[in-house]
């Protein structure tokens, strides 16, 4: 579990570094080290699917951010300027609520089952009859299209609506 | 990337929408097959390993966006394959629906595993996991592309 805590310190000091650097290639790079302990997390958690999506997906947005960057500007202009007096208000209801964050987090940690013992019954009957229901060996798989398909259809209805706006909104046609 | 490579990247986009140098150019149109067919041997071999239609998708669509990036915004090439991504996506999601309407057409529930499981760990086996995978995998690497397309497209309504 060591490394689990080291790469968090990791991600945390990456996180600040994205937020306070000048130059916002950097702060991409910073964001791209976020994503890729989270990819090691999985990984680490015997999570290979989740790792699998989540090195590509952030292989993605790292090049997007790169080549939106490479074809604007390379500095950040709000770095440096200190806190406006309009921002105190934001700034104060973030810590109030960070803190009430923190706090119940704590509380809810505390009533957690300890790691690797689930308390519910349904997954342990998905991991004790699924090969012999499905026929699939990739248990994951088993799960969101088999048990789960409705709610992998969900998803899948969420990305198209998704595109459909993005497509919308950016649309040649009709524009001018 | 050096400074240098950016600062000829930029100029010859501007002028001619070239892309970038040879170098990336010959690596890009070498490696992107490659990267095509990971994507595809991760989504039919979905049911047996880590990976699926999600992830498999989203890879088909890094080979095409690096294609994308590496030979430069060709405006008639964009336009065409952003109608081809459309399309496809839309095929992508109406197989889906249509395998999940299989059950109910048949007389069962919406989502019945309908075709025969098969062996385990064989190529041909879980039923209908396999097509909803294929499914999925065209489906999100259509989108992903389209998103890309459309986005990279802007620049033309900039200069117009």
């Amino acid at each position: 579990m060591i490394e689990l805590y080291l790469l968090s310190i990791a991600m945390l000091a990456a996180a600040i570094v994205a937020i306070e650097i000048k130059d916002l290639l950097a702060a991409a790079v910073a964001m791209g080290i976020v994503g890729f302990s989270v990819a090691i997390m999985f990984i680490l958690v015997q999570a290979p699917d989740l790792a699998i999506v989540q090195i590509v997906v952030e292989i993605l947005t790292v090049v997007f951010f790169a080549a939106a960057i490479l074809k604007t500007t390379h500095t950040d202009t709000t770095i440096g300027k200190g806190i406006q007096t309009e921002a105190i208000f934001p700034v104060i209801t973030f810590f109030i609520f960070g803190t009430l964050f923190i706090l119940l987090t704590i509380y809810g940690i505390r009533a957690l089952p300890p790691f690797g013992s689930p308390i519910m019954k349904v997954a342990s009957h998905y991991i004790e009859y699924g090969l012999a229901q499905t026929g699939a060996s990739n248990i994951v798989s088993a799960i969101i299209l088999d048990y789960r398909g409705y709610d992998t259809f969900g998803e899948a209805v969420v990305l198209f609506t998704s595109v459909l706006g993005v497509v919308t909104i950016m649309r040649v046609k009709g524009r001018i | 990337m050096t400074n240098n490579n950016i600062n000829t990247n930029q100029s010859s986009q501007k002028s001619t929408g070239n892309g970038m140098t040879v170098i990336v150019k010959t690596i890009a149109r070498f490696i992107a097959g490659f990267i095509f067919l990971y994507g595809c041997y991760i989504i039919l071999h979905g049911h047996l390993t880590p990976g699926g239609g999600f992830a498999g998708g989203v890879i088909l669509s890094a080979s095409f966006i690096l294609l994308v990036l590496a030979f430069g915004a060709v405006e008639i090439r964009e336009r065409s394959s952003y109608f081809f991504a459309s399309i496809f996506e839309s095929i992508g999601g109406l197989m889906f629906l249509f395998i999940a309407l299989l059950g109910l057409l048949t007389g069962t529930f919406f989502f019945t595993n309908l075709l025969a499981k098969g062996t385990p760990l064989k190529i041909l086996s879980a039923g209908i996991i396999p097509l909803a995978n294929i499914a999925i995998g065209i489906k999100v690497g259509a989108g992903l592309l389209s998103i890309f397309l459309a986005l990279a497209a802007t620049h033309y309504l900039m200069k117009e």
